[in-house]
């Protein structure tokens, strides 16, 4: 954690810590601001919030959107659900991980991509599903995915 | 000025509609015409998406599916005045697939300008709310219980009964919670309620809250929705400005204040107790049942937690009466439903009938088979805990206690197609493997035994003890049904037994069904 992202992750502490039950709106408002939460914050959320270190741990790591560790510059969301395993799924998510030379929860070797499942994206009349970045994409081909993360590496 | 409709909706954007909106906008100021470009909601034919429709003194006339590249041509078509070109679908209110539809709570959504006020009530927006407004919270309930409104969330419960609950309990503060953790696999008509008519929710949520006495509600959105997050917080601002929110609304003297709350992308958090907890800013753990949340909900206080599409029937019901809307619908299951049509569907969009429609016209008559033109196998009805049902089936009419009969649910009434190539051992297997993924870890038949039913199938899958793994799978199951704390765990059976009952050739037994 760097310098002055302790100083901003300090400002979201005193916007949230009177808001009833705010420690998950905290949580997304670092996530937004620095891309993950850092664990060296608990100690500060700790004390505002007067709750026990080992009781944010609890928080951040039972929801699978926030994450500890700085994710690539993009993050690839492929939707595992039932609908989207009705439309080939499957094969998309094995297309990406040999493509990317990852498996889910890693990161591309040169930062660019990280790779993640998803559980339904509401997109279920266009399936297959992914999302970049958090913008979705409808029917999406393998040879569709290669054009994506072409796109999403060369504005990297 | 023309005016041009491209939609705004996820799917629409998932789909390219972002681009289309600026090669139109950027093609009409080039050549100097003037169109106004409004972004609405989607009709819910996602095969056509984008969907382009332009106003013209007959009625908006509808193209689709536009890419970036027919632009050019559909203003060299004269497109602006309605002209002929191939995307051209003809008037839109007089396509087929909208007008076989029963649009009641889904009356405005990809007509109107979600973030606008002013089109919200000139479409007969608030009217509902301004009817409530001079009844007692007594008789709103009841009109709310006379329209035989059930949980549109899955649950089916009435929600009039729920309402009056909370109506009859004393306390200093009571809450309006808004279950939009939409995380049904195959189901997104909250979505395009929140992202293409956000006021009617907003409006439903007010009415819950004068019925109970309710001064503070919160929608819990999932994460996975940017796009309804920021639709719906432009319209809460407008709400708010013109006091149809706050602490007095329509000058009143009743106050209403509400706020949107990130979910975190934990599947059970759609679960109400574990949703309160998550509300609570905790680990979403299911709670022990009772107290029920109507008696002590959020923090600890008597809560209406209902579905989007639940209150976003509410409005109408208002308006027009509880007996307009019971009119709609078959047996106990009154009203209409917003159905969504997924996967591997050729036509696959959202279809608000009345409950009675079956199956088969579903999957034919409007979504026109499978996408891949293969014969369709199997539909999953009601998201991830929702049963397999075969061909065979098919001619249930949309009703929850049909479907109880077949041992299925409605749920949020997402409709999932597959083709012949689904191997209904793989699905069964993920069925486990989902609920292990999102089991909030409480109670041990979840916990433990989603993770052993992917241990099973997987020895099944491999043909090892073949039917002593059978007969595990189904002692466990018969566990997890009868002894866990919520739905997650108690209802993976479904999918798991319904895969095994109606396709017991994918588990490498008898095709008892065929011989039978």
């Amino acid at each position: 954690m760097l310098p002055e992202q302790a100083a901003r992750i300090d400002a979201h502490i005193t916007a949230h810590k009177a808001l009833p039950g705010g420690l998950l709106p905290l949580l997304h408002a670092i996530q937004d601001d620095v891309g993950y939460v850092p664990e060296e914050s608990y100690g500060s959320i700790s004390k505002a919030l007067n709750l026990s270190v080992a009781e944010i741990h609890g928080v951040v790591t039972f929801y699978h959107h926030f994450r500890t560790h700085p994710p690539g510059r993009h993050v690839i969301q492929i939707c595992r659900a039932e609908s989207c395993q009705s439309m080939g799924s499957t094969e998309l998510e094995a297309h990406a991980k040999a493509t990317l030379g990852i498996d889910y929860h890693q990161t591309t070797s040169d930062g660019s991509i990280t790779l993640e499942p998803v559980y339904c994206l509401g997109n279920c009349a266009c399936s297959p599903a992914i999302t970049v970045d958090e913008e979705v994409y409808g029917r999406v081909s393998p040879n569709r995915l290669d054009a994506i993360i072409a796109e999403a590496k060369g504005v990297a | 000025m023309t005016r041009i409709y491209v939609p705004r909706d996820s799917s629409a954007l998932s789909l390219g509609a972002e681009k289309v909106a600026k090669a139109i906008a950027e093609h009409a100021a080039r050549n100097n015409v003037a169109v106004e470009i409004i972004r609405n909601g989607s009709r819910g034919m996602f095969w056509l998406e984008p969907l382009v429709e332009v106003e013209t003194p007959a009625g908006r006339i509808a193209y689709g599916p536009v890419e970036v590249s027919d632009v050019p041509g559909l203003f060299a078509a004269g497109f602006l005045e309605g002209g002929a070109h191939a995307l051209r679908l003809g008037l839109t209110d007089e396509l087929p697939w909208l007008k076989q539809q029963e649009r009641l709570t889904f009356a405005r959504v990809g007509i109107t300008d979600p973030v606008s006020l002013t089109d919200y009530l000139a479409h007969d927006g608030y009217r509902g709310l301004q009817n409530a407004l001079a009844l007692q919270p007594a008789e709103i309930v009841q009109e709310v219980t006379d329209s035989g409104l059930r949980g549109r969330g899955g649950a089916a419960f009435p929600t009039g009964i729920k309402w009056k609950t909370v109506h009859d309990c004393k306390a200093d503060q009571k809450y309006i919670v808004c279950n939009a953790d939409e995380g049904d696999s195959g189901t997104y008509s909250d979505r395009m309620i929140m992202e293409g008519d956000p006021f009617v929710l907003i409006e439903g949520m007010t009415i819950a809250a004068l019925a109970v006495g309710a001064t503070q509600g919160y929608i819990y959105l999932r994460s996975e929705y940017p796009h309804a997050l920021a639709v719906l917080n432009e319209a809460i601002q407008h709400a708010r400005e013109k006091h149809y929110l706050g602490p007095n609304i329509l000058g009143s003297g009743h106050a209403f204040e509400l706020e949107v709350r990130r979910a975190a992308g934990a599947y059970v958090c759609g679960e109400e107790t574990s949703l309160l907890e998550s509300l609570e800013g905790k680990r979403g753990l299911v709670r022990f049942k009772p107290p029920l949340p109507a008696i002590e909900g959020l923090f600890g206080k008597p809560t209406v937690v209902n579905n989007v599409i639940s209150f976003a029937s509410v409005p109408i019901i208002l308006d027009k009466g509880g007996a307009f809307y019971r009119d709609y619908g078959m047996g106990r299951s009154r009203g209409t439903l917003p159905i969504q049509l997924a996967g591997n569907i050729k036509h696959g969009g959202l279809v608000e009938k009345a409950f009675g429609v079956t199956l088969r016209q579903l999957l034919y008559d409007f979504g026109g088979g499978s996408a891949t033109g293969r014969p369709i196998r199997a539909v999953q009805v009601g998201g991830p805990l929702g049963a397999y049902l075969p061909e065979s089936q098919f001619d249930t009419p949309l009703d929850y206690e049909e479907f109880s009969k077949l041992w299925a649910v409605l749920g949020h009434g997402g409709i999932v197609a597959f083709d012949d190539t689904v191997d209904m051992a793989k699905m069964a297997r993920y069925a486990f493997e989902f609920c292990a993924i999102e089991s909030c870890g409480k109670c041990t038949p979840c916990r433990i035994g989603s993770t052993r039913g992917v241990e099973v199938m997987d020895k099944i899958m491999q043909g090892r003890d073949h039917a002593q793994n059978i007969a595990l799978v189904r002692d466990l199951s018969d566990t997890m049904l009868n002894g866990s704390l919520c739905a997650l765990g108690g209802m993976t059976p479904y999918p798991v037994l319904s895969a095994i009952n109606h396709f017991p050739e994918d588990f490498g037994l008898n095709k008892k069904a065929q011989a039978a």
